[in-house]
């Protein structure tokens, strides 16, 4: 089967500190990393093939740069890759940027199945899954923690909801997202390092894939952001010292002062 | 379309250079530079107090839509086997309003089976209008059945606003409504607030796991499309002496159905789903193993409240994942947060940092959860929690 694995190369959002002074990030040293949720999906794909056969294509929409990360997932198995970059592209909200990968998708032929992670740690929306498989025109399942079974054109799977999951039985080609839950990703192979370093990555631009350039980018996209700024410092905080008993006799109180309990 | 600096007017003050969240400006000669990396976010030209930094180009962007044909606010109201969610009760208190302040009606759209009975809750929690779409092939949430439910009634009365919770099934079948109406959607706000004016829904969220908040709108789009987060809004208190309209909707499958739920497994028992909880009692790898949870467990049954755990204590096997609170889990803001044995990893606290007050209990007093804390408990977890639970026993009689 051929499956397309999402990607997004992100700031490593543990490392963002604030510089309490200016109220900024601090952005300095930095690193870049794949999208931790969208290890879970290389992973799927990867463990997809084996046991199915065909080939995993990683798609991501990005900078230059971005053709790192790509790298590194050809360094865990995955067998072509492919980058959509242009300056059009950038300033993309999730519904331009859903847009550029589904034309970018189109491009590639036949598929079966569209693996990306439930959300990026950058930007949390968790909503470029959803529009991009509308605009593919494909059905839609997220929080994927298990692939029970693919048949005939067909795949059940099991869907996180917010107080258990659901089994989910639905017609392929599909694209899903997946959860933590779904397996232990790989770590890149000493083969995989070897190849990843000979890869020349394939890039296409917003003419390879025929897009309106009109829903491209910041122009093609509905939403803007008109202010960034720091959180609200949180309150007054209080380590509290003495026995436990004491401790706990402070916290009480106060919770009981503030109604809270 | 760019952003640029006008080289006369800089000053080369640096003010934009710390202010831009993507690290895209540098100095070059004394004057501020926008480098590759530019995303277009604009954060720079606000910072700039000497409009030396513009966006150029933003003429070209042609409205798109006769804005002034959407009117009234919708909020999506989500119910699970009839019975309504709390975060619907959320979004008819913040839908109320801005609908009031924008002088219009505030409608819910309510999706499902068997749930006629329950659409005047949604009037006396503050509707004006219910459009109530109940159909046996609408039983179980479906992504295409519910966005199309959605998308065509969007169509037909073009609403100004579209709320949702950012719930599990808000997050996965509303960007496939934006998605077809073309419009602009923002994920799991925390304050919403309407220009009176223009009409534009200003929505603030979290991003960079909570390490900075962006405001959004959608200038040229209509409707504005929000999800928001639990437990952030004031619910709508109820009034039975609402009247309003209810508008039966039929529900026509068109084109096969390509995904159907075939079972559903509830598996929380009797603890209340985390995103939900007024109180949530958390416990990291310093709770020693899965021998101590049951401490967790008479706790947050003492205070009604539900219990959550960190990724240690998941990978661990101590409690099933459904339960995890932070960036690979689930982000919730209780109005209290008792984290125990918990040590405060950032990934932890991007997901419980929004709570309105947070206890913390570490022997460790550098622990980095104490830096969150509202009030830090220094000493043992293990004998902290059952002299804690016998207090609050003795208050809750």
């Amino acid at each position: 089967m051929n499956i397309i694995v999402l990607v997004k190369q992100v700031p490593d959002t543990s490392e963002v500190k604030i510089n309490r002074e200016t109220n900024t990030l601090i952005r300095d040293g930095v690193p870049s990393i794949i999208n931790p949720f969208d290890m879970f999906a290389i992973e799927e794909a990867l463990r997809l093939r084996e046991q199915h056969g065909g080939k995993v294509t990683a798609v991501t929409m990005g900078p230059p740069q971005a053709a790192d990360a790509l790298k590194e997932t050809v360094a865990m198995g995955v067998d072509e890759v492919v980058l959509l970059s242009d300056r059009a592209f950038a300033g993309a909200d999730t519904w331009a940027t859903s847009y550029t990968l589904a034309q970018g998708i189109k491009k590639l032929g036949a598929y079966d199945l569209v693996i990306a992670g439930k959300q990026a740690i950058d930007g949390d929306t968790a909503q470029v899954g959803p529009e991009t498989a509308d605009m593919l025109g494909i059905p839609f399942i997220a929080y994927i923690k298990k692939i029970e079974a693919i048949a005939g054109g067909k795949m059940t799977v099991e869907r996180m909801m917010d107080d258990g999951y659901d089994v989910v039985e639905s017609s392929l080609p599909a694209l899903i997202t997946v959860v933590k839950e779904i397996n232990q990703p790989r770590l890149p192979s000493l083969k995989g390092k070897m190849k990843a370093k000979n890869l020349k990555v394939t890039t296409l631009t917003a003419k390879d894939i025929n897009a309106d350039e009109n829903l491209l980018g910041l122009k093609g996209s509905p939403t803007k952001v008109v202010r960034i700024f720091p959180p609200a410092p949180r309150g007054q905080r209080e380590i509290l010292s003495g026995t436990i008993e004491q401790q706990v006799d402070q916290v009480v109180k106060k919770l009981k002062e503030q109604s809270l309990v | 379309m760019s952003v640029q600096v006008i080289s006369n007017t800089c000053t080369g003050c640096e003010t934009c250079v710390s202010a831009c969240p993507f690290g895209a400006i540098e100095m070059r000669g004394g004057k501020a530079f926008i480098t590759e990396s530019c995303t277009l976010c604009g954060a720079c030209i606000e910072a700039c107090e000497f409009k030396a930094i513009e966006r150029t180009g933003e003429e070209a962007v042609a409205a798109a839509k006769d804005l002034s044909a959407f009117k009234g606010v919708w909020v999506f109201a989500e119910q699970h086997k009839g019975g309504i969610s709390s975060v619907t009760l959320e979004l008819l208190g913040e839908g109320r309003k801005l609908a009031d302040k924008r002088q219009t009606k505030l409608s819910a759209v309510f999706i499902g089976q068997d749930i006629k009975n329950r659409a005047k809750d949604l009037i006396a929690h503050g509707a004006d209008v219910v459009y109530l779409a109940d159909d046996p092939a609408l039983k179980d949430f479906n992504d295409d059945s519910y966005s199309a439910v959605l998308t065509t009634l969007a169509t037909l009365h073009k609403p100004e606003i579209i709320l949702a919770g950012a719930t599990a099934i808000g997050r996965s079948f509303i960007p496939k409504v934006a998605a077809k109406l073309y419009t602009g959607l923002t994920a799991d706000c925390t304050v919403l607030d309407i220009d009176p004016e223009t009409g534009n829904l200003h929505q603030t969220r979290p991003a960079f796991g909570g390490n900075i908040m962006a405001t959004i709108v959608s200038p040229n789009h209509r409707p504005q499309m929000a999800t928001v987060r639990h437990k952030v809004m004031k619910p709508a208190p109820r009034n039975d002496a609402r009247t309003g309209e209810i508008i039966e909707v039929k529900f026509t499958q068109t084109g096969d159905v390509r995904t159907k739920v075939i079972k559903t497994v509830e598996e929380l028992g009797e603890t209340v789903n985390i995103c939900e909880a007024n109180i949530i009692v958390a416990g990291g790898r310093g709770m020693g193993g899965v021998k101590n949870f049951h401490l967790l467990e008479e706790l947050a049954k003492v205070l009604g409240g539900a219990v959550a755990a960190t990724r240690g204590a998941v990978d661990e096997g101590w409690i099933p994942y459904s339960h995890q609170v932070g960036q690979t889990g689930k982000t919730v803001c209780p109005k209290l947060y008792i984290a125990c044995g918990i040590s405060g990893a950032i990934q932890h606290v991007a997901g419980m940092q929004s709570s309105d007050v947070i206890v913390a209990i570490n022997k460790d007093p550098d622990a980095p959860i104490f830096s969150v804390a509202t009030y830090g408990i220094v000493g043992d977890v293990l004998e902290v929690l059952p002299v804690m639970i016998k207090k609050f026993k003795e208050i809750r009689g």
